[in-house]
């Protein structure tokens, strides 16, 4: 009899995540908790200035502190060819500075002591002479004629621009505006947004001169990228390096990029022959590593009166800070982007695009979204709802009329992506149902007329997730594969290594679920461990929603070839031949006997013991999975909300949430990421934002500025799900970490909006705070752009 | 976090905590619940050279009404026992309404109502509520204790008059004329936020008629703003739509908000008029439920 998949922990079961077991004990094992023996202690100083040049550094009175072991500086740092480094994105990012500091927060020197308040103190105590610099803080101060070179450090580099991109087809949807009844505009601006991780980025570096080995304790989302760029950075031979990213406090995009503090750690090791500490404090998280968003997004719809969409114009500007250092795909220059409007049928489309350098801090990173999508579906839903109003249709019927069908998948979106399957109708309908939309709308109208202002906003959106395919996805030319490594042992317990890193996601927990779905070894069975570049296979690291699509489908894939060595094995155990046996899970058995049949744990001791002639023994395999393409999720999210007009105070009243993830390993998991998701795309959109005020001081270098909502303020929510399994997935998953995130702003920027559209209001940037709401329904007008760091007198 | 070095000391008795505060000549810290001197430490805004921890005096840890009906809290009252108070609950109201409003529900833990009053941010939500109340603090040094009333006791922005070598032990709210009424309104971003404005309304009635009212403003100037013209303009009279509607005008007109990125100043002094007139609405509705 087959075993219950439910039982053994198999696909489908909301199973305990294992992790959890050490995590709610207090046992994780975070960089913070390595301590190793005669360890020094790094602290980094960091430029007060947002662009000033450098007279000089005087380190004098540092060294006198009892306890300093070693100063570094940027003039240190280049005598060893480490004053700059590669960034992810084909530029070079400073160190620690040499000439110029670019941006508040940006490393300027470093002390390594014996503890860590030696070191804060000896920091203190470096003098720093600043010869302050015109300070750039947005791009159109960047692009203005005459603009201060910010990269002066680079050859043919004469202005402050980064990029020049486009795709699309320009004369396809120039020919579409041509034909439109209607052109629908918005403009609108994406602020910038740190991932903030629970725990900040860190690192301890240990070079051991007798063997040359270098270890490195990392918070990185991405061990063995990391590996290949230490070996290329510090020249050092890529075998002696191991780098190991133990438990993560949460990653979000944010410790996928190389950090000079990493850079400094080592050569402060090499140096000191010493291992080294280095624990970013939260401002220095929040003020100098990968941000997220901070993109001016402008667009025009072309629409035929009855509600079909012809064609999409779209440009978008985005600040990159001081270094491009984005961490993207490489021959995407401002992410996917363009997988903007992949749900519609639209046949024309064009985007361009322009990147900027200014004194802020650089990152780009993907903040829980694959690359930029979070940006591409705000402006999409937006836009939507812009173009709905504007032709006087119901926003629901408006996006029913252009969802692609159920039958016409694969589907070529306007940018030319390939999406192959999913129920967007239905999953609208499932959400439009439940949040009960037509009685909404009477509730709406009765209560304007008793001056109470409710609205409903939906955000519809599928997007790429699981980069890549090796044709077109790669970083730093690494092809953007994964792999997985299974080892079962003779009494069929099981380790699974994958080249993926969990940090919060699951791992430990959903990989042992599809080892139970495909080979039914209890996930209790398989303990998972990801991290350690030295015993884990090469991966290119969980962001972007990947880990699923990518690494999942390899487990499935290195489980398939453990099953296809056992089949061999139970043939030569039951003495028929292998055409003779079948397998249900976690038995084969003899096909025209079905009572004869040995178990998988029998076939893995027998591949220890009783292997058949000419057999290699042990039961072991790796496999290295390419996906065709990515993976489709779609959501259709509803929210409604009602607006204090006197105070522009808003509250969230419902707000529903419909997935289609494809087939769900673990549910439980599935819900939390989604919640999690939905909290992040509440905060964008009523209080999470980093500006910066003239001279380039960062607002939102603390947890006083930078708001991230608690759960007092987090609504509620409500989870539905639609299953369209993905066709190309070997267990038919899509990724899900970060959906709602992407697309969940929209539905609560749309339900706001259509609160306070009966007075005239169009837009209102985020974060929709009061005083910006308040702002707009007393002066009937827009709000747009990053709030203002207002300084005027009382 | 790594502070500067700092000496450590934690005193049993209020008479060891003043000499060591004698010690340190001005370079002494109080530390009772470190809401605020905790985060000061980290950035390391604040070095002092001594730290003087007042947590392991016995018997400051409390509040209580006495026989009059004045309302006395300790040094070591967290905000927190305030909020779960059953006492404060029943008997007054612009209290209950500020206790949950405070920082956010771990700091309420820690934080007190005396250490709140001593650090005179112009946004702390319970100076307001202390001049609204006519409150003052009880201070002790080597010569005996004295009584400060709020309103002089707060100097400028996290400035007060105690002396280097004086304690606040307590807190007190004297007795209400007539029957306690109030409320505590306050607009932030999120939960923790500093107030972007806040209002404390304390309202005395007797017979249908205000005996005595106290206006305060969190967040919108330099220290606590007392609207006292606000409040004066009540007193003697019922609470009807237009004495309402000009309190709030009142309160709004001496408010100093500065428009920052919590918004303009115009919008502040909107939100201090709304919430005035919102706060003593429904004073003025649950007075005739009473009644």
């Amino acid at each position: 009899m087959s075993l219950d998949e439910i039982k053994i922990g198999g696909m489908g079961a909301s199973r305990r995540r294992v992790e959890d077991n050490r995590f709610i004990r207090g046992r994780g094992n975070y960089v913070d908790d390595v301590v190793l023996p005669g360890m020094l202690h790094m602290e980094i100083l960091r430029s007060p200035v947002a662009h000033a040049r450098i007279r000089s550094i005087d380190v004098s009175k540092a060294w006198e502190i009892p306890g300093v072991r070693l100063v570094l500086t940027g003039d240190m740092m280049a005598t060893r060819n480490l004053a700059w480094m590669p960034t992810l994105s084909y530029d070079t990012q400073a160190v620690l500075a040499t000439d110029k500091v670019r941006f508040q927060g940006q490393e300027v020197a470093a002390v390594i002591a014996d503890d860590p308040y030696i070191a804060k103190d000896a920091c203190e105590a470096i003098v720093v002479d600043y010869e302050t610099l015109p300070v750039i803080v947005n791009p159109d101060q960047a692009m203005a004629s005459g603009a201060t070179l910010i990269r002066d450090d680079k050859e043919n580099q004469p202005d402050n621009k980064v990029f020049d991109w486009e795709v699309g087809d320009r004369p396809a949807t120039d020919k579409a505006f041509e034909e439109a009844d209607v052109v629908s505009e918005i403009e609108l601006h994406y602020p910038r947004s740190h991932p903030s991780p629970l725990e900040p980025c860190g690192s301890i570096a240990d070079f051991d001169r007798s063997t040359g080995k270098l270890t490195v304790y990392m918070t990185t989302q991405a061990p063995h990228i990391i590996r290949a760029a230490v070996a290329l950075v510090a020249e050092l031979p890529e075998h002696m390096i191991r780098i190991i990213s133990p438990d993560l406090g949460g990653g979000f995009g944010n410790k996928v990029p190389v950090y000079p503090g990493y850079v400094i750690s080592i050569l402060a090791s090499i140096l000191t022959e010493r291992p080294v500490k280095w624990i970013e404090d939260k401002t220095g998280n929040l003020i100098s590593t990968g941000f997220g968003r901070d993109v001016y997004l402008k667009g025009q719809m072309a629409v035929r009166k009855d509600g079909k969409i012809l064609g999409v114009r779209m440009h978008t500007i985005s600040d990159h800070g001081a270094f491009f250092s984005d961490a993207q795909p490489s021959k995407f220059k401002i992410g996917l982007m363009h997988s903007a409007f992949a749900c519609y049928d639209i046949p024309a489309a064009h985007l361009t695009a322009e990147g900027y350098y200014t004194n802020k801090a650089p990152g780009g990173v993907a903040y829980r979204c694959s690359f930029r999508v979070t940006e591409a579906m705000f402006f999409q839903e937006r836009m939507i709802q812009a173009a709905a109003d504007d032709l006087g249709m119901d926003q629901a019927e408006f996006r029913r009329i252009n969802l692609v069908r159920d039958d016409d998948f694969p589907h070529r979106t306007p940018f030319g992506f390939l999406t192959d399957s999913g129920q967007y109708g239905k999953c609208l309908d499932v959400a439009l149902e439940a949040i009960g939309y037509e009685q909404f709308l009477k509730d709406q109208e009765e209560a304007r007329k008793n001056g109470r202002y409710l609205g409903i906003g939906i955000s519809t959106m599928t997007e790429p997730l699981g980069a890549g395919n090796s044709r077109e996805y790669d970083i730093l030319g690494i092809k953007m594969f994964d792999s997985a490594e299974l080892r079962v042992h003779m009494t069929g317990k099981a380790i699974l290594r994958t080249g993926a890193k969990t940090q919060g996601q699951g791992h430990e927990t959903t990989w042992a679920q599809i080892v139970a779905h495909e080979l039914g070894i209890p996930a209790d069975d398989v303990v998972v461990e990801e991290g350690d570049t030295d015993t884990a296979p090469f991966g290119m690291g969980t962001y972007a929603s990947r880990s699923t699509p990518v690494a999942g489908a390899a487990v499935a894939m290195v489980a398939r070839k453990i099953r296809a060595k056992s089949r061999k094995i139970a043939a030569h155990l039951l003495e028929v031949s292998e055409e003779d046996i079948e397998w249900e899970l976690g038995r084969f058995y003899v096909r025209s006997s079905p009572d004869r049949g040995v178990t998988i744990q029998e076939c893995a001791m027998a591949a220890y013991s009783n292997m058949p002639d000419g057999m290699e023994p042990g039961l072991e395999n790796t496999a290295y999975y390419d996906p065709p393409n990515l993976t489709w999720p779609f959501a259709a999210y509803v929210a409604t909300v009602e607006v204090d007009p006197e105070t522009g105070v808003w509250d969230v009243l419902r707000m529903v949430a419909v997935d289609d993830c494809g087939v769900r390993i673990n549910p439980m998991i599935v819900e939390g990421q989604i919640m999690g998701g939905l909290t992040e795309a509440y905060a964008m959109a009523s209080m999470q934002f980093i500006t910066f005020d003239a001279e380039g001081n960062c607002v939102g270098s603390n947890y006083m500025d930078y708001l991230l909502p608690t759960a007092w303020e987090t609504p509620g929510f409500e989870l539905h799900e639609v299953v369209t399994p993905c066709p190309h997935h070997p267990i038919g998953a899509k990724g899900i970490g970060e959906c709602a995130t992407v697309g969940g702003p929209a539905a609560f920027v749309n339900a706001v909006m259509n609160a306070v559209e009966h007075l005239g209001v169009r837009n209102i940037d985020m974060p929709l705070l009061p005083d910006r709401v308040h702002e707009a329904i007393a002066t009937r007008s827009d709000i747009s752009g990053a709030p203002p760091v207002r300084t005027d007198a009382p | 976090m790594y502070p500067s070095r700092f000496r450590y000391e934690s005193p049993t008795s209020i008479e060891e905590a003043i000499s060591l505060l004698e010690e340190g000549k001005g370079e002494a810290k109080v530390l009772a619940g470190g809401q605020s001197l905790v985060p000061m430490l980290k950035l390391r805004f604040a070095s002092p050279e001594l730290l003087v921890d007042i947590n392991n005096i016995a018997d400051l840890d409390y509040h209580r009404f006495d026989a009059d009906g004045s309302l006395h809290i300790g040094a070591l009252c967290r905000h927190e026992h305030l909020e779960k108070s059953a006492d404060i609950s029943a008997r007054q109201p612009t209290i209950a309404a500020a206790a949950p409003l405070v920082a956010d529900p771990i700091v309420r833990t820690r934080g007190t109502f005396v250490g709140s009053v001593c650090h005179a941010d112009p946004q702390g939500d319970w100076a307001s509520c202390m001049v609204a109340l006519d409150g003052y603090i009880v201070a002790q040094g080597p010569n005996g204790r004295r009584n400060i009333p709020v309103r002089s006791f707060v100097s400028g922005p996290f400035q007060n008059v105690l002396a280097y070598n004086e304690l606040a032990v307590e807190a007190v709210i004297p007795a209400p004329q007539g029957t306690a009424l109030g409320g505590y309104m306050k607009l932030e971003r999120r939960v923790g936020d500093f107030a972007t404005a806040a209002v404390a309304v304390a309202v005395d009635m007797s017979g249908g008629k205000v005996t005595r009212a106290g206006i305060a403003l969190t967040g919108v100037g330099g220290t606590t703003v007392d609207a006292s013209d606000a409040a004066a303009a009540l007193v003697g009279g019922s609470l009807d739509e237009a004495s309402i509607a000009q309190a709030a005008e009142l309160a709004a007109s001496v408010a100093q908000p500065r428009s920052d990125h919590r918004g303009s100043a115009s919008y502040k002094r909107h939100i201090i008029s709304t919430f005035t007139a919102r706060l003593l609405g429904s004073i003025s509705e649950s007075n005739e439920r009473a009644a």
